[in-house]
């Protein structure tokens, strides 16, 4: 018998629910930027060691380079372009540029989605928790000083 | 000493607001667009009917390449075509080579041809309809190698017992003596000659998380190429490219929006690019190739690696030291492209940050079956400083001077500022004394001994040790002809355009290509504080485009040079703009030039009735859509192009000297470190960094970049490492094996700064982006600092994981063995 090569999967993304056939071997990130086109979420590695492709799959945080696109199916997935409402700013992402916590940005949407979840876990994260909470996800242009300032702070501030 | 200026002199003719803007760390322009995801990187591009490329790269380190079958590939359902190096031998010539003979018969294609020389070199390229096609397309190529002997040491590539490049005979790209002074004398006349036989200066990149990549598209009708992409220095790009296509330059249109990182590493990518472009006009459809990140490591770019020999430096009995000698050996990999440029680019840092008159440097760069090197942040110099600091920290640990001591002793004075090297470059300002100081103060280097003792309690080996680096920007690149006489490269430039819009919107446009250092932010808070406006009212356009943007043929972001050549260009432009709204503004308001104020986005008559005002929005409106009552021989355009010139004046190529850059940033680092004695680990327990980069535009983005540059630093001294088998097979090809600082490896970073306001511009400014690899020198220093009690191992190679400090714990006496001190 031949084996599947694809199948419909119905996705939620930010809100909007989409229906589309995928194949098989596809990557949640390639299925989110290439599909969806939404080029937020980005790919800095083939070996998912940084974090630039994070997401939140029904709530955790997930490296969207680690999954199928099918095993994404029936899925709540959030993503940075879901962070900002009605073109607000969340508190985070303010304190991100409040902070200088982004050069280049590529690493930004990563960061993002990661400290997002950490301070839903824990609001008030410390300095230490932060750094723990960020250690998958690699950033080359800011030594990460100000991305934990601005985590730190974001939760002081009572960043959701 | 302090002359500089621009091509043009810009006149005046209204004092300009106080510093304005200029100093303030107002919020990021580019920010907004990134933290929602809404920045446009290249691979966010898409076209219709686009095919996505897939490289078939080299399992070999060196291969003749006996036969290439694409036909199962091409047999692939949504497979549009391939590309071979045969196809590309008859389309293309060879890429120009920088080097004089034999070194320039290297003939450098974009993909190999008749051979491979590099492990991932692409030999093949194959496009089809998804990346996964194209990946699975590329595994049906069947290539055919005949595996050659293998070269992995450039000490040993000089004896050209294996030779890459038939065409030149031998592996020397180049090679040169560079002799100031008078060495030989001060050897003679010092009360110490301190002699080091080898110190091994490592391979390591930057490695940006956005990889190399583009989206290119051929338009048949024009032979039009554009080029959706992330090259860091398109004015360059496009020398090596349109000859190479047999082109004009103007048919190459590079557009550049937001790039993740570049660091030097997205200078070099003509090679893939030339490669797009005969696919995307071979297959009449745009192409698009992202590049892997395994692919990255192994044959995007790495950073030099250097390896200097038979050191001897002459140190007087009070610790004056007057010179040294060195032989360099350079390993530039498989092919030298913009490389043989690092052969000299070291000079512009010649006695680092020490009043050293005597310098011989006998310089070789050779090629080696490893990944072509390209500029890395730090390029050229940041090898040349770790000599000089280890030269320091060796003397001073042999002849039992205290390092601080002897490092202020030798340093070049505040009051000798500007202070001419022995090859004719100029420091332009600095205190490095000044900075040492703040640095110490920062890690708290008076109780040092105390913490030294604490730690010694808890098992654990503490040491402090010092960075001093210049961050030399500006390039003149009139020293390539220091390399070839021959080449027509000379000077620096850069250009932008200032214009009022017809609504009062001020529009910028950059001949540079930022990759995250804020350029958009801190041209507008230039242009606000000129013309009188908010910084929010300045749409500085983001990243380069060919077509629509100034350019010139330096244009660029690399070498440390924004702050300098980009804000004086915009400067330039913003000027003659502000010149024409007052002349504007006094013909409207019929007052004369003299009393015309800018300020809040309004022209008004100094200390006139408030009616006498015109909006930004009056002026834009009048010259671009209702000048009927302009007299004829008034035209302002409200639109300017400046074009910035720095000058050098012309290098002497007989003696090897000229200004071979325009100003000097200082980085002092002091790093406190403890190793555990038993596993030779390592950890930074207190850092910091002092810049002096002169006048500070945005003081936020000025620290970020001295944070970025440290993490490099810091990656580098302890972790990065492009690690060769005997064989060329690059061990550390991914994240995993190639370890780069995550925010648990990073210490907490402490800044300081001084501003030595630079002379040679203007704006006072200096350019400060890649640092100079001050925290690699500093971590060597504090290891070596760190293991005096067990044996007093001399560091000899600027990577220190944990293996090789455990080495040195085990057998000081091994690398003891490669010092020797002479006195008399």
């Amino acid at each position: 018998m031949e084996p599947v090569r694809s199948m419909p999967i119905a996705v939620e993304v930010n809100g909007v629910t989409y229906e589309r056939d995928v194949d098989a071997r596809r990557l949640l990130v390639h299925f989110i930027r290439d599909d969806l086109e939404l080029t937020g979420t980005h790919i800095g590695c083939d070996t998912g060691n940084c974090g630039a492709c994070t997401v939140h799959v029904d709530g955790e945080a997930v490296k969207s380079c680690m999954l199928l696109a099918v095993q994404a199916d029936g899925a709540r997935i959030a993503t940075v372009e879901g962070l900002a409402e009605d073109g607000e700013l969340s508190a985070l992402q303010q304190a991100f540029s409040d902070h200088h916590g982004l050069q280049c940005g590529y690493c930004t949407p990563g960061m993002l989605m990661s400290a997002s979840y950490l301070l839903a876990q824990n609001p008030h994260p410390s300095e230490d928790e932060v750094r723990k909470a960020l250690q998958g996800n690699i950033c080359r242009c800011t030594g990460y000083v100000n991305i934990v300032e601005a985590v730190v702070a974001a939760g002081q501030g009572g960043a959701k | 000493m302090s002359e500089t200026t621009a091509s043009t002199t810009v006149t005046e003719k209204v004092a300009a607001p106080e510093k304005g803007y200029i100093g303030l760390s107002v919020p990021r322009k580019e920010d907004k667009r990134l933290v929602q995801g809404q920045g446009v990187f290249f691979d966010d591009v898409r076209r219709h009917g686009m095919g996505y490329v897939h490289f078939v790269r080299s399992p070999y380190a060196h291969a003749k390449i006996v036969s290439i079958d694409v036909t199962a590939a091409l047999a692939l359902e949504g497979v549009y075509g391939t590309l071979t190096g045969d196809e590309v031998a008859i389309q293309t010539d060879p890429f120009f080579e920088m080097s004089v003979a034999p070194g320039n018969q290297i003939r450098d294609y974009a993909l190999a041809v008749g051979k491979v020389r590099f492990q991932g070199e692409p030999v093949a390229a194959v496009c089809a309809a998804t990346r996964e096609l194209a990946s699975d397309a590329a595994e049906l190529v069947a290539v055919e190698y005949e595996p050659l002997d293998v070269l992995v040491d450039g000490q040993e590539a000089l004896k050209d017992d294996v030779v890459l490049h038939d065409e030149a005979g031998t592996n020397v790209v180049w090679s040169g003596v560079f002799d100031w002074g008078d060495v030989d004398t001060a050897l003679a006349e010092a009360d110490h000659v301190v002699k080091i036989k080898k110190l091994h200066f490592h391979r390591f990149s930057s490695t940006p998380l956005e990889c190399s990549g583009a989206l290119v598209e051929y338009e048949r009708g024009t032979g039009q190429w554009t080029l959706h992409c992330n090259h860091q220095m398109p004015g360059v790009g496009a020398i090596w490219m349109a000859p190479a296509l047999r082109t004009g330059i103007d048919k190459l249109r590079f557009v550049t929006h937001d790039i993740g990182g570049g660091f030097g590493n997205k200078i070099c990518l003509h090679p893939y690019y030339v490669t797009l472009c005969l696919l995307a006009r071979k297959l009449g459809r745009p192409v698009q190739w992202t590049e892997w990140r395994t692919d990255q490591h192994l044959a995007n770019a790495h950073g030099n690696e250097r390896t200097f020999l038979d050191v001897e430096v002459a140190v007087k009995a009070d610790g004056t030291m007057t010179g040294f000698k060195v032989k360099a050996v350079d390993d530039c990999g498989a092919f030298p492209r913009y490389e043989p440029l690092g052969c000299i680019i070291w000079a512009q840092v010649t006695p680092g940050c020490y009043d050293w008159r005597n310098i011989q440097v006998d310089f070789t760069q050779v090629v080696t079956n490893k990944s072509p090197v390209s500029p890395n942040r730090g390029y050229s110099r940041m090898q040349h400083l770790w000599l000089t600091e280890r030269i320091i920290d060796i003397v001073a640990a042999e002849l039992g001077f205290d390092p601080v001591e002897l490092r202020k002793r030798n340093y070049v004075k505040a009051e000798q500022m500007p202070y001419e090297t022995p090859n004719g470059c100029v420091y332009d300002s600095g205190d490095y004394a000044r900075c040492l100081d703040i640095a110490l103060d920062l890690v708290g280097y008076d109780s040092i001994e105390a913490k030294r003792a604490e730690a010694a309690a808890r098992g654990k080996l503490l040491g402090v040790g010092i960075g001093s680096t210049l961050d030399s920007g500006t390039n003149n690149f009139g020293q390539s002809q220091l390399l070839n006489p021959e080449l027509q490269f000379s000077g620096n430039n850069e250009a932008a355009t200032v214009k009022l819009d017809i609504f009062g919107e001020v529009v910028v446009t950059l001949g540079t290509v930022p990759q995250g250092q804020g350029h958009e932010t801190t041209s507008a808070q230039l242009v606000a504080s000129l013309i009188g406006c908010s910084p929010d009212q300045v749409h500085v356009r983001p990243g380069h485009d060919t077509w629509f943007n100034s350019h010139a043929g330096f244009s660029g972001t690399y070498a440390s040079q924004f702050a300098v050549t980009g804000l004086m260009a915009v400067r330039g432009a913003a000027l003659l703009l502000r010149d024409e709204m007052v002349s504007l503004a006094a013909f409207v308001l019929g007052a004369p030039e003299e009393a015309i104020e800018l300020s809040d986005g309004f022209a008004r008559i100094k200390d006139g009735p408030p009616e006498a005002a015109l909006p930004f929005m009056a002026l834009g409106a009048i010259v671009n859509a209702n000048n009927a009552f302009l007299p004829p021989d008034f035209n302002p355009t409200l639109n300017h192009r400046f074009v910035y010139r720095p000058y050098f004046g012309v290098v002497d190529t007989e003696k090897k000297m000229g200004k071979l850059t325009l100003t000097y940033a200082t980085q002092i680092h002091a790093a406190v470190i403890e190793v555990d004695r038993e596993t030779g680990v390592v950890e930074v327990v207190d850092y910091a960094a002092v810049d002096d980069c002169g006048t500070r535009i945005h003081p936020q983005i000025v620290e970020g970049q001295v944070h970025g540059a440290t993490a490099h630093a810091l990656g580098a001294a302890i972790h990065e490492d492009f690690v060769y088998d005997e064989d060329g097979t690059l061990l550390t090809a991914n994240f995993y094996d190639y370890h780069v600082p995550h925010t648990l490896d990073m210490p907490p970073l402490k800044t300081g700064f001084i501003e030595s306001p630079s002379p040679t511009n203007e704006l006072g400014t200096k350019g400060m982006g890649e640092g100079g690899g001050a925290g690699i020198h500093a971590v060597c220093a504090a290891v070596q600092d760190a293991l005096r009690p067990a044996g007093a191992p001399i560091v000899y190679d600027s990577c220190n994981p944990y293996w090789r400090i455990w080495e040195m714990l085990q057998d000081p006496e091994a690398t003891r063995a490669n010092v020797e001190v002479v006195s008399r």
